[in-house]
């Protein structure tokens, strides 16, 4: 219960006076990459990722460099906090390629001074042989899909490693950047309790920095998804399991110095990831590559964009139009506030009250609140509101009785 | 101006398709009345309402004139009837507006429970009746068999039954001679003061308020002044017209003719059926028999889904009301839905037709509360109040007792079905009065509370013999019994909308049935709903919701926002179907699906 009561101030927004500054700059400023294939597809996956052969990285790299100086010309005077390789797989990226990117973004804007680069790795060890490679382009932290710790999962999983390589891959990045975090999906299908404290007790016996927990989730349009609704991915956990997972999930890596700083992510204090931080903190992010998406205050209107999902049609757009933007739609202040409950509730940290209540240009929902705090699933303390562990638990009907 | 030897007026008895209104568009047809190129299905009903659930809801009326084989002209007015039990008292004006009738029956399917109430009506009406056996043509047919159930059902001979198929056009000839030698022409003094009745009105949007008529004795011209003789209304008539089936201008209208009028009358509601029309200089002395006020039998309460759009539902009852006197409404408010009407229907049909034309014609979503009967309640101090409302019902230390309509149910069924619905009918409190066989169909007469009857007791018929069972009732009158008024408690709180009304000894059973009903229908939430049924301060049954305890997206990043903002916008749409009540969201639907009870 102490670790409900106590919000975490490590990750918090600054106080800013928004009398001089956009309400983004809250959040930063952060660019996301997108590289859209994998070797294969993995059945839980519901991303934007495409298997394919032909890749040809020159005609990518010039592709993402035209839309990085079209970005460039619409946010001058911005500096960049974060840069993000996602994916897809970016650890197919040549080293080659993901310096070219990060060059052309830092022609483009001047780079904070604690510039956070991160690239997703699987951990293979066709992969690790990279790692250096990216350390020299200008990458400072990995993140590696490890998923689980042993082999007999990571084949349900669709994974194409096994625990064994996958320690290498991480004990070889350890050795390469000083910030490395991995992701574990868990609540899988005939996992006990025991069985997954084991697990993570071994994971957080790696000593990580950062680890993002994720509970398996089952998406639309996935294999997971197709087996599902034919009864044949059985053994996944009820409810009270699924609840006694993430509980222990949040005493283990609290007790391992790593508490959760949001919903899925844990870190040892000082350690959060900026970039995805911007997201939740209702920062402006610049998406790049297929499928991203951005958000972008521009002359005081804040716009949500999205790129061609598709990686040809995102190319041809690129090379036709000099974009590969789809849709740039004009957020109202009831969107905008909406996004921020959305994503700032997931932070321990929560969100500032006053900052709230600017963005929807009106008074909060304060009955709603005041319930959820009689219920126990808000907390307001400092100024700012926050999900205590049970509210997080519910997020999606907290938010439902706040914004619906 | 027909001579009354040359009239035949006469109407259709048939069940359900059983091809009543098929065999009047081929009447119409054949005798050249509607040219071929301009006939389009069912010409007569003309509701959208009608024509989907092929029911007839108005009374219609068409005027044909026929060449008998016997050279003579001939002119037949049919007057299509209401087919359901809810229009019992409109369609026994419409029999008592002609002379004869055409039973018609499904040579395959036989007397259904619907054909024999009407049948009886037309008997009553004194009408002579020619048996008509329709889709013979279709391989299941078994004219011989049907044939001698009519004659041991009804009691009607029909070995000179007509056999057709109106859908292929085989034997329609032999109807409109069979009409013409078989059914008797009306009688009337031509001189005698004016005396005619009041079958039905309707509203049309050019001539407003048109009224049918059928003339008794004496004549009627355009310009006449007459008298309505239940209302005391006087008008003078603006048009007087026959319907073939559209309107025909005619001078005067004589003794055992039918056509229509208008008369500058602002609304249907300032007419009634059955009522009687004379002149106002020289009245009949006597009005016609058998006129009834109409009189709801059901009440249910509706309510806007949306809560901005009362002001519009009340403008749409209105105007709905203006068209069918027989619907009653009055404003009400309820703790749970807000403002709305309580409504009077005639019956469940009638509350599903309204309800339906509101839903369409308005463009207005509604939330539709559970049908309840009108309880006589009487008083310790000795008077006697009606009850429309589970909600109103008043504190019982000043209720003598209660008393509930009743009704007389006949059902139609295959024997081998007959077990279930013996037990349907049992379960429902009834009381077995008659049962008798035709061949391999049974027919079984029950004494039932109306109240047992009004929500889903023909739902549950109809699935238990897989529709093959019949039914129809009459109202006999009130009767004593135990009632009591459950209440249903969500969250601790008393949902008006949900109260009922129900006999003591089955109290447990429906409280029960209720509360795991609303354990279905009402989503969780982030903390635990106890759901109560009781009587009194007495809890009857219980069950609980258990609360949310995980519902969160393990992965929320930068290009999640957009989809999870739609979402939540998508999930406003859904709460628009939810109702608030204190801190619970109870989806509409469940007001209405939480008293179907399974047996």
């Amino acid at each position: 219960m102490k670790r409900r009561a106590r919000l975490a101030k490590t990750c918090t927004d600054a106080k800013v006076d928004l009398g001089e500054v956009e309400d983004w700059q809250v959040g930063g400023f952060a660019i996301y990459v997108h590289w859209p294939f994998c070797l294969s597809k993995c059945p839980y996956c519901d991303f934007n990722s495409h298997v394919s052969s032909q890749i040809d990285q020159k005609e990518w790299l010039d592709a993402y460099r035209l839309e990085i100086d079209n970005l460039a010309a619409e946010t001058p005077s911005r500096s960049v906090q974060s840069v993000y390789f996602g994916g897809g797989t970016p650890s197919l990226m040549l080293p080659e390629t993901v310096e070219g990117v990060l060059d052309g973004i830092r022609r483009a804007w001047p780079a904070a001074n604690d510039i956070e680069i991160t690239l997703e790795a699987n951990p293979t060890s066709v992969e690790a042989g990279r790692l250096q490679g990216y350390r020299d382009a200008g990458v400072n932290r990995v993140s590696m899909g490890i998923q689980a710790l042993n082999d007999q999962d990571l084949r349900k999983l669709g994974r194409m490693h096994t625990a064994k390589e996958a320690l290498a891959a991480y004990e070889t990045a350890r050795s390469i950047f000083d910030r490395v975090s991995f992701d574990l999906i868990y609540a899988r299908q005939g996992q006990s309790l025991a069985d997954w404290r084991g697990e993570l007790s071994q994971a957080l016996d790696l000593s990580p920095d950062h680890l993002s927990l994720y509970q398996l989730t089952i998406e639309e349009g996935t294999v997971f998804a197709e087996r599902y609704h034919k009864g044949q991915l059985r053994g996944l956990p009820d409810e009270d399991l699924a609840v006694d997972l993430f509980s222990a999930t949040q005493d283990l890596c609290e007790a391992a110095g790593l508490p959760a700083y949001e919903l899925s992510n844990h870190a040892r204090p000082g350690q959060e990831s900026r970039h995805n931080l911007v997201y939740w903190q209702g920062g402006d992010y610049g998406g790049v590559g297929p499928g991203a998406h951005g958000r972008l205050t521009l002359d005081g209107t804040r716009y949500a964009t999205a790129q061609w999902s598709n990686p040809a049609a995102w190319l041809q757009a690129v090379r036709a139009a000099g974009t590969g933007q789809r849709t740039r739609e004009p957020l109202s202040a009831e969107d905008r506030f909406a996004e921020l409950m959305m994503m700032g509730l997931r932070l321990r940290g929560g969100i500032d009250l006053d900052r709230a209540a600017r963005l929807r240009g009106e008074d909060l929902p304060q009955r709603q609140i005041h319930d959820l705090i009689e219920m126990g699933k808000l907390q307001i303390s400092d100024g700012r509101l926050a999900a205590t562990e049970e509210g997080r638990l519910v997020l999606n009907a907290v938010l439902r009785e706040l914004l619906v | 101006m027909t001579q009354l030897s040359h009239i035949r007026n006469f109407s259709i008895v048939a069940h359900i398709d059983h091809g009543k209104s098929t065999l009047a568009d081929r009447l119409i047809q054949s005798t050249g009345t509607v040219a071929d190129r301009d006939m389009k299905a069912q010409l007569l009903d003309s509701m959208d309402i009608e024509r989907e659930r092929g029911i007839t809801i108005k009374a219609n009326t068409v005027r044909l004139d026929y060449k008998a084989k016997d050279g003579q002209h001939y002119v037949l007015n049919l007057i299509d009837t209401p087919g359901h039990v809810d229009f019992a008292y409109e369609v026994s004006r419409s029999m008592r507006a002609v002379e004869g009738s055409l039973l018609v029956v499904d040579a395959s399917q036989g007397v259904e429970a619907q054909t024999l109430a009407n049948v009886y009506q037309a008997i009553d009406a004194g009408h002579e009746i020619v048996p008509v056996l329709n889709k013979i043509d279709l391989p299941a047919a078994e004219p011989d068999r049907v044939r001698a159930q009519i004659e041991d059902v009804i009691g009607l001979d029909a070995s000179d039954a007509v056999l057709i198929s109106a859908k292929s056009g085989l034997g329609i000839p032999d109807v409109l001679e069979a009409i013409v030698h078989r059914l008797p022409a009306p009688k009337g003094d031509r001189n005698a003061p004016l005396k005619a009745m009041l079958v039905d009105s309707w509203y049309d949007a050019y001539l407003g308020v048109v009224v049918m008529i059928r003339v008794m004795d004496g004549v009627i011209r355009k310009g006449d002044r007459i008298r309505m003789m239940q209302t005391g209304a006087i008008y003078g008539i603006d048009k007087l017209a026959v319907l073939k089936p559209q309107m025909v201008d005619i001078a005067e209208l004589g003794p055992g003719e039918i056509g229509v009028l208008t008369a500058s009358i602002k609304q249907v509601r300032d007419t009634r059926v059955g009522d009687t029309i004379t002149h106002e200089k020289k009245p009949c002395d006597q009005p016609l028999p058998g006129f009834k006020p109409a009189q709801p039998v059901v009440f249910c309460g509706l309510f806007p889904v949306d809560a901005n759009d009362f002001e519009a539902l009340r403008d749409a009852i209105e105007k709905l009301a203006l068209n069918d006197a027989s619907f009653s409404y009055e404003m009400e408010t309820s703790a749970a839905l807000g403002f709305g009407f309580r409504c009077g229907f005639l019956g469940l049909l009638h509350l599903e037709v309204v309800r339906d034309r509101l839903e369409r014609e308005y463009d207005l979503d509604l939330i539709t509360t559970a049908p309840s009967v009108v309880y006589h309640i009487y008083m310790r101090d000795g008077s006697m109040m009606e009850l429309h409302n589970p909600a109103d019902m008043p504190d019982l230390t000043h209720v003598d007792h209660l008393e509930e309509p009743r009704i007389k149910a006949t059902i139609m069924v295959p024997d081998e079905y007959l077990g279930d619905i013996l037990k349907l009918c049992q379960d429902r409190r009834g009381i077995q009065l008659n049962l008798t066989y035709a061949g391999n169909r049974a027919m079984v007469e029950y004494d039932l509370p109306l109240n047992e009857v009004v929500f889903d007791f023909y739902d549950r018929l109809k699935s238990v013999t897989k529709g093959y069972a019949s039914f129809d009732y009459q109202i006999t009158g009130y009767r004593e019994d135990d009632l009591v008024k459950m209440s249903v408690l969500v969250n601790d709180e008393p949902v008006d909308a949900l109260s009922m009304m129900v006999h003591r000894a089955r109290a447990e059973l429906r409280g029960r049935a209720m509360v795991e009903k609303l354990k279905e229908l009402i989503p969780r939430h982030m903390f635990k709903i106890p759901i109560q049924a009781a009587i009194g301060g007495r809890v009857i049954a219980r069950e609980t919701i258990s609360a949310m305890r995980k519902d969160v997206t393990a992965k929320c990043y930068g290009g999640d926002a957009t989809r999870k903002r739609k979402l939540l916008d998508k999930q406003k749409e859904g709460k628009k179907r939810m109702r608030q009540f204190g801190k619970v969201e109870i989806p509409q639907q469940a007001f209405i699906n939480a008293l179907k009870m399974d047996s």
